[in-house]
C-alpha cells in the first residue's frame, strides 16, 4: 500500500510539473502572438487622439517594453491575483469571466449530454444492424452534419425554428434563474427555450464522433473470443449485446467523451457567436477584435488550465485503471 | 422518432406557455423599444471614449450644453443660447430647473466640473477641449469660457462634452475619467447620472443595457417608456431578431439584407448618406515605395500618375456592383452637410482608362509598377471588397496592386505607424466643419497634429490656411479659405475620393424614428404607431 502510494505520488507530480510546463508555454506563445494581433492603443484612443496622446497610452500600459518583460509583469501579477482590467469595457477581467462562465459550462454540458443521448443509441444501432437503411442514413447523416459548418447549421436552425416557425428565440440567453453567482438556464423552460438551438449546433460534431467511435468498439468487441463464449454459454441476446459488449466498449468511448468536453468548452467560439450566446467564447471573439490582451491572455489560461487539469484527471483514471502504472 | 414527437411535445408546450408570457407582457412590450448593433457601448463614462457606439448610448442618458437635432441643425441643449464676447471669450446662459437623474439641480458648477474633467489627461475627448482656457462662474445660471486662441468652432465641439454632476462624481470618486493603468474598475463605468431623457436602469456590458425614461427630463417628453439594448455581433442573428420580432430596430443591417427587409411587410429601411467618406490615400512623402523599393523612386509623388489611378476607378461599377446603389461618388474627402462642402468641388474627374493608360506613360511608367493596397476588412461598409474592385481596375492600366486586407486593429497600425503606400481610408467628421479633415488629414504631419496625413503631403501655403482657418471668427472670411484649401488639395489630388457612405437603419413597421445622418439615434424621439 505505501509503496504504491508513493509511486502514485511521484506519478501525480510529474504531471503537475508537467502540466505548469504546458501553461507556461501556451501563454508564452499566446503572449508573443498578441504583438502581431496589432495596436491596442488605436482602438483605445479614438481617432481624435494625437501621437504624442498615443505614445502617452503606450507608456502607460508598458506596451513599449519588450515582450519578454511584459511577460513576465503579466505573469507575477496573475500569481497575485491580478488579472488586469480589459482594455476594452475597462471592468474587470476575472469578473467579467465569472459571469460569462456559467453560460458556457452550461452550453458545453447540454451538447454533451444530447450527444450522449443520440450518439450512443445510433452508435449501437449501427453496430448491431450495419446493414440496415437506418444505419446507413446515421453514418450519412453524420457525415453532412460535420460537413456542413457550425454557423452555416446554426444558421440554418434559427431560420427554421425562429424566423419560419417563430416557436425558440434566434439569440441570447433568457429565463435565467439566479442560484447566488451562478444564473442557469437549465430550471425553466423558457430557459431551455434559448439553450436548445445552440446545444444542438455544438453537439453535431461530437454526436458524429461518438456514434461512429461507439459503432467501431462495439463492432470489435462483438467480434471477440468472450462475445462468443458467452454467445455459447446460451446467454440471452439482450445480455451479451448491452451487459457485456455495450460495457466493454464505452470504456474507451467515455475516455474520449471526457477529452472532448475541453473542446467544447474551448471551441464553442463560433456557436456563440452566431446565438449572441453570451459565454466565454463569445467574449474572446470580441477581445481579439480589439486587441485586448488582458481578456484574451486570461481566456487562453483558462482554456490552457482547463486541457492540463482534464488531461490529469484522464491520467489518474488510467492509473487507477492499470496496474502496470500503479506499479511504475 | 420518439424523441421527434417529443421535441415537438416540448416545443409546443413551451411555444403556449411562451404565448401566455407574451401576453401578460402585452401592456408592458407595447412600450419597449428593444434593439440592437454589433457592437456595445464601451462604458457609460461619457468622456472615457471617443468612439460612435460608446457616444450613442451616453447621448440617451447624459446631455450637452448644445446638442444637435435630428437633421444636425445645433439647438439649445443644457444651454438656452451662447454668444462671443470677445475672440475669445463666450458667454452661456444655463437652463433653468434642470435635474438629475438623482435629483440634484444642474447648475454652473457642474458644467465647470464637466469641461475640465473632459480636459483631463484620461479624457478621450481632450482634443475638444484643448483651446479652452478657463471656465468662469458668473452665477448660477451663467457661464464664461475663455479660448486660448480665437476658436470658431467651440460650439460644434461643445455638442460631445457632456454634463456631469460634480457632486456625483466626488462622491463616487471619479472626477476625472479611467486610467488606462489603473487596476480597479470606476463607479462611472457601469453607473451614470445624468440630465438625459432617459436614465440608466441596468448595464451589463457586452449583453445588455436597459434604459428607462426620465419622468423629470427638461425637454418635451420621451415616449416609450423602455429601451433595451442587447448587441449582437453576427449579421445574420441580428436579422433575424428583428425577422422574428425579437427586435424593434436594427442600427446597422448588412446591405446585402436591405432589399429582402425592406420587402417585408412589418419592417421597414430608410437610408440617409452618412457624414464618412471612403477614399485611397496615396504617400507622396516618401522616398520610395515601402512595398516595392527596387522601383527607386515614389512614382506616387508625380501627380500624373496619381490621377491616373484616379482615372482608372470606375466609380459607378463600385456603387452598383459592390455598394448596390448605397454610396454617393465623391469629389472631395467630405459629405454633404460639413461646413465647406459644396457641390461643385464635389465633382470627379472622368473614368478614362485610355487617358489614364497615356498619363503613366508620360510619368514614365509605360510597363506600370507594383505596389501593395493595405486595407481594413472590418470596419467601413464592404471595405475589402471596394479594395479588390480598385485592384482589379488598376490592373487594366497595368499597375500590379497586391491586397492586404486585414482586421482593423492591425491595419490602423500599419497606416498609424506609417508603414503604407496605399490605403483605403474613411474620414467622418465629428464637428461638422471642413477643419475636421484638414487638421487630420491635410496639415503636414507633427505630433500634435496632422496626425492621419499618411499622403505625407505637405504644402506651406495649406498649412498657413489651416492655422487662419482655426482662429477666424469672421465666418464669411473663414469659408474662403476653407474653399481653397479643397481647391489646393483637390487640384493636387492628394487623395482619390471614392463616396460618401450612405447608412441604412432597419426597424419595426410599427415604430418611427428619425434617421440622422451622424448614425445616432435619438430615442427621445422615438414613438410608436397607433
Amino acid at each position: 500500500m505505501g509503496a504504491i502510494g508513493l509511486a502514485m505520488y511521484k506519478y501525480l507530480l510529474q504531471r503537475l510539473v508537467q502540466g505548469i510546463l504546458v501553461m507556461l508555454v501556451v501563454t508564452f506563445v499566446a503572449f508573443a502572438i498578441f504583438h502581431f494581433l496589432g495596436d491596442p492603443v488605436n482602438n483605445m484612443v479614438g481617432e481624435s487622439a494625437t501621437d504624442a496622446d498615443r505614445q502617452m497610452v503606450r507608456l502607460q500600459l508598458g506596451l513599449d517594453e519588450p515582450v519578454i518583460v511584459q511577460y513576465f509583469k503579466f505573469v507575477g501579477n496573475i500569481l497575485q491575483g491580478d488579472f488586469g482590467i480589459s482594455y476594452r469595457t475597462r471592468t474587470s477581467v476575472i469578473e467579467q469571466m465569472a459571469v460569462r462562465l456559467p453560460a458556457t459550462l452550461e452550453l458545453s454540458l447540454v451538447s454533451g449530454f444530447f450527444s450522449i443521448l443520440f450518439g450512443i443509441p445510433m452508435g449501437i444501432y449501427c453496430a448491431l444492424q450495419p446493414k440496415s437503411w437506418l444505419s446507413r442514413n446515421f453514418l450519412v447523416g453524420s457525415l453532412v452534419g460535420i460537413s456542413i459548418p457550425t454557423f452555416l447549421s446554426g444558421l440554418l436552425l434559427i431560420y427554421l425554428f425562429s424566423v419560419t416557425l417563430g416557436w425558440l428565440p434566434s439569440q441570447g440567453r433568457g429565463g435565467l434563474v439566479s442560484l447566488g453567482w451562478w444564473d442557469t438556464s437549465l430550471v425553466t423552460l423558457k430557459g431551455w427555450s434559448y439553450i436548445i438551438m445552440p446545444a444542438l449546433t455544438l453537439c453535431i460534431y461530437q454526436l458524429t464522433l461518438i456514434t461512429r467511435m461507439v459503432r467501431a468498439e462495439m463492432q470489435e468487441v462483438i467480434r471477440t473470443d468472450y462475445i462468443k463464449f458467452a454467445r455459447a454459454r446460451g446467454l440471452s441476446n439482450y445480455i451479451v449485446q448491452y451487459r457485456h459488449a455495450l460495457q466493454n466498449s464505452l470504456v474507451p468511448v467515455v475516455t474520449i467523451i471526457g477529452l472532448q468536453l475541453g473542446t467544447v468548452v474551448a471551441f464553442s467560439i463560433i456557436t456563440e457567436t452566431v446565438f449572441n450566446w453570451p459565454g466565454l467564447g463569445q467574449m474572446f471573439i470580441q477581445s481579439i477584435e480589439f486587441v485586448d490582451i488582458p481578456v484574451m491572455s486570461a481566456y487562453l489560461i483558462f482554456v490552457g488550465a482547463f486541457f492540463v487539469i482534464l488531461n490529469l484527471i484522464v491520467d489518474l483514471v488510467y492509473a487507477l485503471v492499470d496496474p502496470r502504472l500503479r506499479a511504475a | 422518432m420518439m424523441n421527434l414527437k417529443s421535441i415537438g411535445n416540448l416545443t409546443l408546450k413551451s411555444a403556449a406557455i411562451g404565448a401566455a408570457l407574451l401576453l401578460a407582457t402585452q401592456i408592458q412590450a407595447a412600450n419597449t423599444l428593444r434593439w440592437s448593433s454589433a457592437g456595445d457601448a464601451l462604458t457609460m463614462d461619457p468622456h472615457a471614449q471617443n468612439e460612435t457606439p460608446t457616444i450613442n448610448m451616453n447621448r440617451q442618458v447624459y446631455d450637452t450644453l448644445i446638442q444637435r437635432d435630428q437633421n444636425l441643425k445645433m439647438e439649445p441643449g443644457l444651454a438656452l443660447s451662447w454668444e462671443p464676447l470677445s475672440a475669445t471669450q463666450w458667454q452661456f446662459n444655463l437652463r433653468r430647473g434642470v435635474t438629475f437623474h438623482d435629483g440634484s439641480a444642474f447648475s454652473a458648477e457642474d458644467v465647470k466640473f464637466s469641461i475640465e474633467r473632459a480636459q483631463a489627461n484620461t479624457s478621450d475627448f481632450k482634443a475638444y477641449v484643448n483651446t479652452i482656457e478657463s471656465v468662469e462662474i458668473i452665477d448660477d445660471y451663467t457661464v464664461l469660457i475663455n479660448t486660448i486662441t480665437p476658436d470658431p468652432i467651440l460650439p460644434s465641439y461643445l455638442t460631445f462634452v457632456f454634463m456631469m454632476d460634480q457632486t456625483w462624481s466626488l462622491t463616487h470618486k471619479v472626477s476625472s475619467p479611467q486610467d488606462y493603468n489603473s487596476s480597479e474598475e470606476t463607479y462611472a463605468v457601469r453607473h451614470a447620472n445624468g440630465t438625459g431623457a432617459y436614465s440608466l436602469l441596468e448595464r451589463e456590458p457586452d449583453l445588455k443595457t436597459v434604459l428607462q425614461k426620465n419622468p423629470n427630463y427638461w425637454g418635451p417628453a420621451a415616449q416609450i417608456e423602455t429601451i433595451i439594448h442587447t448587441p449582437i455581433a453576427s449579421a445574420p442573428t441580428r436579422i433575424a431578431a428583428l425577422l422574428s420580432n425579437e427586435l424593434d430596430f436594427v442600427l446597422d443591417p448588412p446591405i446585402q439584407d436591405l432589399k429582402r427587409l425592406d420587402g417585408e411587410e412589418s419592417i421597414d429601411v430608410t437610408s440617409v448618406p452618412q457624414i464618412r467618406t471612403i477614399f485611397l490615400g496615396l504617400d507622396q512623402g516618401a522616398k520610395r515605395l515601402r512595398s516595392n523599393p527596387e522601383l527607386g523612386k515614389n512614382p506616387l509623388a508625380d501627380k500624373r500618375v496619381r490621377k491616373a489611378m484616379y482615372m482608372a476607378i470606375d466609380i459607378r461599377a463600385i456603387k452598383q456592383k459592390i455598394m448596390r446603389g448605397l454610396a454617393e461618388p465623391a469629389g472631395i474627402i467630405t459629405a454633404p452637410g460639413v461646413n465647406g462642402y459644396n457641390k461643385a468641388l464635389d465633382s470627379r474627374l472622368p473614368y478614362d482608362r485610355k487617358q489614364a493608360k497615356a498619363l503613366l506613360t508620360q510619368a514614365g511608367y509605360p510597363e506600370g509598377f507594383k505596389i501593395r493596397l493595405d486595407c481594413p476588412n472590418n470596419r467601413y461598409i464592404n471595405d475589402e471588397a471596394i479594395c479588390q474592385a480598385v485592384v482589379s481596375m488598376l490592373s487594366k492600366i497595368d499597375i500590379k496592386v497586391s491586397l492586404n486586407a486585414q482586421p482593423k486593429s492591425i491595419f490602423f497600425k500599419t497606416v498609424g505607424n506609417n508603414d503604407s503606400d496605399f490605403y483605403l481610408l474613411g474620414w467622418g467628421v465629428a464637428t461638422l466643419d471642413s477643419e475636421y479633415v484638414f487638421r487630420y488629414l491635410l496639415n503636414t504631419r507633427s505630433d500634435k497634429i496632422g496626425t492621419w496625413n499618411r499622403a505625407n503631403f505637405s504644402n506651406a501655403e495649406v498649412d498657413q490656411l489651416i492655422a487662419k482657418i482655426q482662429q477666424e471668427v469672421d465666418l464669411a472670411k473663414r469659408d474662403q479659405m476653407i474653399e481653397q484649401v479643397w481647391k489646393i488639395t483637390k487640384e493636387d489630388i492628394t487623395y482619390l475620393p471614392l463616396h460618401h457612405q450612405v447608412i441604412s437603419w432597419a426597424m419595426s413597421s410599427k415604430l418611427s424614428l428619425p434617421i440622422v445622418a451622424s448614425n445616432e439615434p435619438l430615442f427621445r424621439l422615438a414613438t410608436y404607431k397607433k
